[in-house]
């Protein structure tokens, strides 16, 4: 047999409804992004679960390290003032 | 995807992150260290449900030109594309750790990966496409469920998609039984020797009992596997049992009567001979499967190389302008 590949992959995030945040679905092999689109398609919306797909190919995507995870995301626990119950209101404001 | 790593920890207290994360009951992702075990594992087990999910399709569609009705026809082309789905969805699950789609299915194609054993059985009538949507991915569906909180994430999040597609399927081979044994004696009959056909391998798809289950303990101290094949395929028979009943089959255990002590029914000897002669090659239909498998997938080669060579002309299209 001729050379054979299962093509290329491609990370498929869906938008479940209007105005809502792309969520990361699974992936699909394709070709090209035509392709790609339409295979996300078919494997990840049979059921009415999007109004709008991304596809991007999986060697764009750039993660973290997971070893990094307390360098990168630890300093955000000791800056509670970015918290608004941190702050002291006079008693009686409202709306605030 | 490309890791970007800062800095080179050492292997061992990565390892015991993993650890760690296991005990808290977080999920492993696939960026994440973990054992080489823990990886090897979860490839031949996620794999193996990617596999038995494509294999799947083969007794099923089987019957889509001869479904009785539109009705049956449609209903039975959605649920073969559900099982292709959920195969990919497992595949793309299963690639995460490492392991191109093109290994796998060289593995599956030499004998190395395994499928579901099920699916080594016939479709003999359309009983059957109820036997196996209300039996078959009614154990699945046990299995499944269960799955739903291992460890690793991509696989836990197939799972939960793959649950939420599955009750369909099983509803969908009830209301076939239902049908039937409401039909002609005929049909009752035939319902009936589905049943007895489907039944035993139904239960041996839970895998050996505990006793014997090579590959338990170290599933179950990386929480892979949450729950026992035995307690597993109990919870299928306890709710299975009252189904039967409530259509008027009767399920082919002269040994099975409910345990008011344990609360659950008690079954008889499975025939496990049965189960290893199957899973070792000799069923019904092992060769079939596989080489159907290979056939299609040497028919389709063409389509994915021009699909590589069209990409390939757009590339130098693009270029050229």
């Amino acid at each position: 047999m001729a050379t054979d590949s299962q093509l290329e992959i491609w990370e498929v995030f869906m938008q479940s409804k209007s105005g809502a945040n792309y969520i990361h679905a699974g992936s699909v092999h394709a070709s090209d992004k035509r392709m790609a689109l339409q295979n996300a398609r078919d494997t990840y919306t049979r059921r009415g679960e999007g109004t709008s797909i991304w596809v991007v190919p999986a060697t764009a995507i750039v993660a973290s390290d997971p070893n990094d995870s307390e360098m990168l995301f630890d300093p955000a626990n000791d800056k509670i003032y970015r918290m608004p119950t941190f702050y002291t209101m006079p008693e009686g404001a409202k709306a605030i | 995807m490309e890791l970007l790593k800062h800095s080179e920890e050492e292997n061992e207290e990565s390892l015991k992150h993993f650890e760690e994360k296991i005990e808290r009951g977080d999920s492993i992702e696939p960026r994440d260290t973990m054992p080489e075990a823990y990886r090897k594992h979860l490839i031949r087990q996620m794999s193996q449900h990617a596999h038995s999910e494509v294999i799947g399709m083969q007794p099923e569609g089987n019957w889509i030109t001869r479904a009785p009705s539109l009705r049956a026809r449609q209903i039975l082309l959605a649920k073969i594309q559900d099982e292709g789905g959920h195969g990919l969805y497992l595949y793309s699950a299963t690639e995460t750790l490492g392991i191109s789609r093109d290994e796998m299915i060289a593995q599956l194609h030499a004998g190395k990966a395994k499928y579901s054993n099920i699916f080594n059985y016939p479709a003999l009538t359309w009983a059957d496409i109820g036997a196996i949507g209300w039996l078959v991915d009614g154990a699945a569906i046990v299995n499944q469920v269960s799955l739903q909180r291992t460890s690793y994430g991509p696989y836990s999040r197939a799972m939960v998609r793959i649950c939420k597609e599955e009750s369909f399927h099983q509803r969908q081979g009830y209301e076939i039984m239902t049908k039937m044994i409401r039909g002609t004696s005929e049909q009752q009959q035939m319902a009936q020797d589905a049943m007895n056909r489907w039944w035993w391998p139904s239960l041996m798809m839970f895998g050996p009992h505990d006793s014997e289950s090579p590959h338990t303990g170290d599933a179950f101290r990386w929480r892979i596997k949450r729950h026992s094949n035995d307690e597993l395929r109990q919870k299928f028979i306890d709710k299975t049992v009252q189904q039967a009943e409530v259509i008027g089959l009767t399920i082919p255990d002269e040994d099975l009567k409910w345990n008011e002590e344990k609360g659950h029914y008690d079954h008889g000897p499975i025939d496990w001979d049965e189960f290893y002669r199957v899973i070792t090659g000799n069923g019904p239909c092992n060769r079939q499967r596989i080489a159907h498998h290979k056939k299609v997938h040497d028919d389709g080669a063409w389509v994915r190389i021009a699909a590589a060579a069209y990409r390939e002309r757009i590339k130098k299209q693009n270029d050229n302008q």
